[in-house]
């Protein structure tokens, strides 16, 4: 009998209208790690208007431009309570930029507009005029993330809202109270492209042990070489903004 | 020149009330000769003392030539695309001023006058071909209106700098509302396409582009990911379309008129595209110099520097492609063949290259199976991605003059090296060093 292969599933939200500045990358890491310990994944793209698939392990979803955002907002709020359901079931998720902003309350444009979103972070984004860009390190649970971010959206974490990182050099969440990012359950926000994850393989390998896991009880990774990454992160963090 | 001093020089000169035309020239060519003399490259200094002492200089020199200036710009292929241009406007016996070496800013366009005008500050030309980056297009035409605009294509590129594609758009809109007399348009970029909406009907337009059979080899930043949507037909007809592409030949149809069939010295399916938009331009400028010879003087265009052309050294053939967003890297990697070639890659990240590595994960690398040697400040990002997409990789070396080196001395083979700009400009220095090459223009 052949021996029984087991398969991840990875939900990556709207690739044509949500993929810029290199996020198709975490989507790669994720796909490439996963069969590098041994697993069969499946990458599966999804579309608005389509319908929502909830049997996934892994959601994934990037930045855009005002124009891809504007193709894909009410499809998210139609969507909005499966994706809350997988949330609270502890499915892992990794939302950047554009789509962290909407699984807030809402962006607000500089005119006063709203955009409303899903509201799974406690988090409210406003327009700003200042572009935060640059190369960007935090502190997280999962040790130094190094990315490189670039927004001008203002986002204010509110309530109890648990930032995913503090900020040790760049802007972050605001530029100004030093956090980056958000956390619910399993669920993180980010406004790091770079990409995020093939650089930051701590935390790669991270979603992908919380996605097996719970879909087959345990997770035995594998060794896999992260030299590359690890000279690259040396590298990145000594480079100007 | 120390800059307090400068400063207080500039500042001497601004202030003596209105200064003859002439008297501006000689001044900007003494400075340009002192700026030479102490190993600059002559174009920053003079560019800079010129605007500040009198901002109209490169204006009224400029739009008081017989046909004006054209303004070459977009994303991808500006440089080769205005070598073209005056190639073909050169067939067409007309005098031609343009910005060399790259300096494709405002104040390198006046360092480029300094050099060209006589000692009266008269240009001896018919025509100016500046090829601009897209912010500095759009500053640009705010002083020199052009009567020509050439509007290349609008894909991502050191975003870092300009924004999101949709704000490059916009600048090239600002371009074509301040043309005078015609705008032309690659009809196969939808970006540049919706440009032509907005225009007052006062002004003319024309349209080059590819035929639909050879659309699958221009992917768009858009069509990168999941489905490729099938590109919108365009109500426009072309001026010049791009027929059919057959290693080195090409056929370019005119109007409505049967392909006609071009060997070119030019590689690259991206450059004949770029020699289709050229050849759009000049025809609707040069309207008295038949179409066919304009096209036998398209052969003869040798690519620019660093666009492909093979370096011979050593008893080897060496190829240096720059690669400066993602569009163009999978371009480059499509276009090649990489067949019994070795390949280095070398990533910088400082200013000019874009200090955003994102890029990289948006460029499909498979083409590759192998590289030889990574380099550059950000080799280890570069050896990352192709890890992820599992290509061999025999040597990180962040050194670019000691990757260079020993890539070259691997021995006889055929070469290939793609590299991002300030990476191009480090390596064209220790090849012309190492090998005594004659100055590379462009």
């Amino acid at each position: 009998m052949k021996k029984d292969i087991k398969t991840i599933k990875i939900l990556h939200l709207y690739p044509e209208q949500m993929n810029i500045y290199g996020d198709w990358g975490n989507v790669l890491t994720l796909k490439k790690r996963s069969e590098w310990h041994g697993y069969n994944v499946q990458v599966i793209p999804y579309n608005p208007g389509t319908a929502f698939p909830t049997d996934v392990d892994i959601v994934v979803g990037g930045g855009g431009q005002d124009s891809g955002q504007t193709v894909i907002q009410d499809d998210l709020l139609r969507i909005g309570d499966d994706i809350k359901k997988l949330a609270d079931h502890k499915v892992p998720m990794l939302m950047i930029c554009g789509l962290y902003q909407l699984f807030g309350h809402f962006f607000q444009t500089k005119d006063g507009k709203r955009i409303q979103g899903i509201g799974l972070f406690d988090i409210e984004t406003y327009a700003g005029d200042k572009r935060m860009i640059g190369n960007i390190v935090t502190m997280t649970d999962f040790g130094q993330i190094i990315g490189y971010e670039n927004h001008s959206g203002m986002t204010v974490l509110t309530d109890n809202q648990q930032a995913f990182g503090t900020v040790m050099k760049g802007d972050g969440n605001n530029g100004k109270d030093k956090t980056e990012g958000a956390v619910y359950k399993n669920v993180y926000g980010s406004y790091m492209h770079g990409s995020l994850l093939p650089k930051n393989p701590v935390f790669a390998d991270a979603l992908i042990e919380m996605a097996v896991t719970k879909r087959y009880g345990h997770f035995d990774p594998q060794i896999i070489d992260d030299r590359f990454a690890e000279e690259a992160r040396a590298i990145a963090r000594g480079r100007p903004r | 020149m120390q800059m307090p001093l400068f400063n207080q020089f500039v500042c001497i000169l601004g202030n003596s009330i209105m200064m003859r035309h002439k008297d501006v020239t000689r001044i900007g060519k003494a400075v340009r000769h002192i700026s030479r003399l102490r190993g600059g490259s002559g174009s920053a200094l003079p560019g800079l003392v010129i605007e500040k002492i009198d901002p109209q200089f490169a204006k009224r020199t400029l739009e008081s030539l017989p046909y004006g200036v054209v303004i070459v710009t977009g994303t991808n292929g500006k440089t080769t695309t205005t070598k073209i241009v005056c190639s073909l406007f050169e067939s067409a016996g007309l005098k031609v001023f343009t910005n060399k070496t790259g300096s494709n800013f405002t104040r390198g366009v006046i360092a480029a006058l300094l050099a060209d005008v006589n000692h009266n500050g008269v240009l001896d030309a018919d025509i100016a071909v500046v090829e601009l980056d897209e912010a500095y297009a759009a500053q640009f035409v705010k002083t020199i209106r052009p009567r020509y605009s050439l509007l290349l294509n609008v894909m991502r590129d050191q975003l870092d700098r300009f924004g999101e594609i949709d704000h490059t758009a916009r600048l090239l809109q600002v371009v074509a509302e301040a043309t005078t007399d015609t705008v032309v348009m690659n009809n196969d970029d939808p970006l540049i396409r919706a440009i032509a909406d907005v225009l007052p009907k006062s002004t003319n337009t024309a349209y080059y582009g590819i035929s639909s059979a050879l659309q699958t080899m221009f992917p768009s930043d858009q069509q990168l990911y999941g489905k490729a949507q099938k590109p919108q037909k365009s109500a426009h007809t072309n001026s010049v379309t791009l027929e059919k592409v057959e290693q080195n030949n090409a056929w370019f149809r005119l109007d409505t008129s049967a392909p006609q069939k071009v060997s070119l010295k030019l590689q690259g399916v991206y450059n004949m595209q770029n020699a289709a938009g050229a050849l759009a331009l000049v025809r609707t400028i040069a309207t008295e110099t038949a179409p066919s010879k304009l096209l036998r003087s398209l052969e003869t265009v040798r690519p620019a520097f660093g666009r492909g052309e093979a370096i011979e050294i050593d008893g080897q053939s060496l190829e240096i492609v720059l690669v400066k967003n993602p569009a163009g890297f999978r371009l480059a990697l499509q276009s090649y063949s990489h067949k019994n070639v070795t390949t280095m890659i070398a990533i910088n990240d400082n200013y000019a290259d874009g200090r955003d590595m994102s890029w990289l994960w948006d460029v499909d690398f498979s083409p590759l199976k192998s590289v030889h040697t990574v380099s550059g400040i950000r080799a280890y990002d570069m050896a990352l991605r192709l890890q992820y997409d599992d290509i061999t990789i025999e040597k990180v070396d962040t050194s670019l003059s000691s990757a260079l080196t020993q890539f070259i001395d691997l021995g006889p083979a055929h070469k290939r090296i793609f590299c991002t700009y300030t990476a191009m400009m480090t390596m064209r220095k220790i090849l012309a060093k190492r090998y005594n090459l004659e100055d590379i223009d462009r």
